[in-house]
C-alpha cells in the first residue's frame, strides 16, 4: 500500500511535499500527488506518515488499497 | 542557496536557550518601557513624540505599527507561504473567495521570483509603498525557503522597501539569525494565550518535528516557541507586535494575562482583534456559533490593556495577498497576469520625493492638531464619547457618508481626540445580494457614536441618523479629523454646560464581519 491524496480535498497548501522523507510528493494540476512507486508510508523514517500528520484537511491524506501494502527490505 | 540553511541555530542551542529562558523569567524590556512610568512610551498612535529616534525611524512609515503612518504610507503581502504547521480553530483553508477579506485567504499564490517582480511592480505605481509583509496565507517560517529567498530577491532589487513577517511563532526560534540577517524590523507573531489549558480549545493541533501534537501537550509546546521567540527577538533590537484574536468565552479575559506577559518580554505594541466566524467560513468557530466580540466588548479589553502597553486600533484584519493603504485592497490591480505584462521601472529617487511630500503634509496635520489641543487646554469635563469619522485618508473628513466603507472611531475627551477603531459598513458577498437595508447597517455599526463627520450626506439618511440619535456633522467637510472633532466636541461641552442640551451615553454597536465586496 501507498498513501494517496483525495485530489478534491486538497487545498493545494504544499505543507506535505517538504515533509516527504521519500520526495514522493509534487504538484500536478493544481494540487498535490504522492508517486505511489516512492512512498513507503513512512515505515523506517517517522512513527506516521508525515503528509497526512501535517496535513490541514483531516482524510485527505489515506491510505490507497488499489496498492498493495509496503513492504520494508530487511 | 538559500539563506535559510545558512544561519538555522541548532536544535540543541535552542532547547538550552528554552530552558534557560524560563527560568530567567524574561526580565529584560524592550523599546520604551524602561522609560519608568511602566507603560511602553513608543506609540502606535501620533508622532513621535518621546519615542527614541531609532524606533521612530523603523516605524514613521510602517502602515501596522504606526496608525499615523497608515494614512500616508501603504503595504503589500505575498503570498508565497502556503504551508502551515499548526491549526488554529477559526481559521478553514479551504476557503477561498476573491470578494472576501480576512487573513488566510488569498486568490493565488506566488513563487518567489513572482513575488519579487510583483513587489517591483507595485512599488512603482503606488510610491508610498513602504512595507512588504509576508503573512501565509499559511506560515511564513512553515516555508522557510520561499519566505526568505524572496526577501532575499526584495533586498537585492528594491532595498527601500521594509520587510515584516507576521507567524504564530512555532518554528519561530530556529530562524531568529535569519530573520536578523535580512534586517527584518518587524515581526508579527499571534499570541493568543500563554495558558496551555485555553489554548486548547484553540488549536487542535501543531506539527512539530515530525509529529502531530494535540490538546494541553500542542498548546504548552506553541506558547513555550512563542515566549522563546519573542524575547530573541527583542534581544536583537527587532520591533514585536503581538496579534491575538479575541474568543468571547474562550481567551477574553484570559488576554489581560496574554498582555503582561508579552510586555514583559519586550513586545513593542499589542494588537486584539475580534473573531471572525461565520458558518459560511467553514471553520470549528464558524460551525460551531462561537460569537465574536461587540465594539464595546473589544474596545473594553483594548483600554483595559492599554495602561500596560500600546494598543493596535487600526488592524483591518486584512488578506494575505493585500495591496495598498489598509482599509483599501488593490490585489485585483496586480494579478500575476498583469504584473508579468508590466514593463517596470523601478525609480529610487521618484518614490522617495514622493515621500518627502508625504512628510510634510503629516507635519501640516500635527500643527493643526496642535492647534486646537491649545484651545482645549482649560476645559473641564468627565464626559467621553465617541464620533464616527467618514475618510479616504490624509488624516481629512473627505469620504461621503453614502460612499463610505469604513467608518473610522474617535475617542473624545478634554484630554484631545483619541483613535480607537475603524468600523466596517460595507455589504456582505451574499449570492451577489448586498443588504437591502445598508443605512441600518450603518447605524449597526456606529451606534456607540453620539455623531459621524461626513463631507457630505443626503437629506434622508440625516433624517435617519438624527432619529437613532446620532448627529450628522457636515460643517467640516475637507477639514483635519481631529482638529474638527476637538473644535466640534468643544461646542458639545458647552451646550451641555449651558444646559442646552443633556449628555446621554449610547450603546453598543456590531462589528460588521464577513465577505468584503471589492467593487465599488
Amino acid at each position: 500500500m501507498t498513501l494517496k491524496i483525495v485530489a478534491s480535498q486538497c487545498t493545494s497548501c504544499s505543507a506535505c511535499e517538504p515533509e516527504c522523507p521519500n520526495v514522493a510528493i509534487f504538484e500536478k494540476n493544481g494540487t498535490f500527488v504522492i508517486d505511489p512507486k516512492k512512498c513507503t508510508e513512512c515505515i523506517g523514517h517517522f512513527d506516521v506518515p508525515q503528509c497526512a500528520a501535517v496535513c490541514p484537511v483531516d482524510d485527505t491524506c489515506v491510505i490507497d488499497n488499489a496498492y498493495p501494502r509496503y513492504q520494508p527490505t530487511a | 542557496m538559500h539563506a535559510s540553511t545558512q544561519h538555522e541555530t541548532s536544535e540543541a542551542a535552542v532547547a538550552d536557550k528554552l530552558a534557560e529562558a524560563m527560568q530567567a523569567k524574561a526580565e529584560h524590556q524592550g523599546c520604551g518601557t524602561s522609560g519608568g512610568s511602566g507603560k511602553a512610551s513608543c506609540g502606535s498612535s501620533a508622532g513621535q513624540g518621546d519615542l527614541p529616534t531609532e524606533i521612530w525611524e523603523k516605524v514613521k512609515n510602517h502602515p501596522c505599527y504606526s496608525e499615523e503612518a497608515h494614512h500616508h504610507y501603504a503595504r503589500m503581502h505575498v503570498a508565497v507561504a502556503p504551508a502551515c504547521n499548526i491549526q488554529c480553530n477559526y481559521c478553514n483553508r479551504k476557503y477561498d473567495c476573491a470578494n472576501e477579506s480576512r487573513p488566510g485567504v488569498v486568490s493565488e499564490k506566488l513563487t518567489p521570483q513572482q513575488a519579487a517582480k510583483k513587489v517591483l511592480a507595485v512599488a512603482s505605481t503606488i510610491p508610498q509603498m513602504t512595507v512588504l509583509g509576508i503573512a501565509g496565507p499559511g506560515d511564513p517560517l512553515a516555508n522557510p525557503e520561499k519566505t526568505f529567498q524572496t526577501f532575499e530577491l526584495i533586498n537585492r532589487t528594491a532595498p527601500d522597501i521594509k520587510l515584516c513577517l507576521s507567524t504564530n511563532g512555532l518554528a519561530l526560534p530556529d530562524h531568529v539569525d535569519t530573520i536578523a540577517g535580512f534586517n527584518v524590523d518587524h515581526v508579527t507573531i499571534t499570541i493568543n494565550m500563554v495558558d496551555p489549558e485555553v489554548g486548547a480549545k484553540i488549536y487542535p493541533w501543531v506539527f512539530w518535528k515530525h509529529k502531530r501534537y494535540t490538546g494541553y501537550e500542542a498548546a504548552k509546546l506553541l506558547t513555550d516557541r512563542q515566549m522563546l521567540g519573542l524575547e530573541m527577538l527583542t534581544e536583537r533590537g527587532i520591533l514585536c507586535k503581538v496579534n491575538s484574536v479575541m474568543i468571547p468565552g474562550i481567551n477574553d479575559k484570559h488576554l489581560v494575562e496574554v498582555n503582561r506577559a508579552v510586555k514583559s518580554r519586550g513586545a513593542f505594541l499589542h494588537n486584539i482583534m475580534p473573531l471572525i466566524s461565520a458558518p459560511e467560513h467553514g471553520t470549528v468557530f464558524g460551525l460551531n456559533g462561537q460569537r465574536g466580540p461587540t465594539a464595546q466588548e473589544l474596545k473594553a479589553l483594548q483600554d483595559s490593556c492599554e495602561g500596560e502597553m500600546n494598543m493596535m486600533r487600526h488592524c483591518r484584519q486584512c488578506r494575505a495577498d493585500a495591496v495598498g493603504l489598509l482599509g483599501e485592497d488593490r490585489s485585483a490591480e496586480f494579478t500575476t497576469d498583469k504584473i508579468m505584462a508590466m514593463e517596470v521601472n523601478y525609480d529610487l529617487d521618484s518614490r522617495k520625493a514622493y515621500q518627502a511630500l508625504v512628510e510634510e503634509e503629516r507635519v501640516a496635520k500635527v500643527a493643526a492638531k496642535q492647534e486646537e489641543m491649545e484651545a482645549l487646554a482649560g476645559e473641564q469635563s468627565d464626559i467621553k464619547l465617541l464620533v464616527a469619522v467618514a475618510t479616504k485618508g490624509s488624516g481629512l473628513i473627505n469620504e461621503h457618508f453614502g460612499h463610505a466603507k469604513e467608518f473610522q472611531v474617535w475617542e473624545l475627551s478634554t484630554g484631545g481626540a483619541k483613535f480607537v477603531g475603524h468600523r466596517r459598513v460595507d455589504l456582505y458577498c451574499q449570492g451577489g445580494y448586498g443588504e437591502e437595508d445598508s443605512l441600518e447597517t450603518i447605524i449597526r455599526a456606529i451606534n456607540d457614536c453620539h455623531a459621524v463627520f461626513v463631507a457630505k450626506i443626503g437629506g434622508c439618511p440625516k433624517a435617519d441618523l438624527v432619529k437613532a440619535g446620532i448627529e450628522p456633522v457636515d460643517g467640516f467637510a475637507h477639514e483635519f479629523i481631529e482638529k474638527s472633532a476637538i473644535t466640534w466636541f468643544k461646542e458639545y461641552l458647552n451646550k451641555v454646560k449651558t444646559g442646552e442640551m443633556e449628555h446621554v451615553v449610547r450603546g453598543d454597536a456590531e462589528i460588521r464581519q464577513g465577505a468584503l465586496i471589492n467593487a465599488a
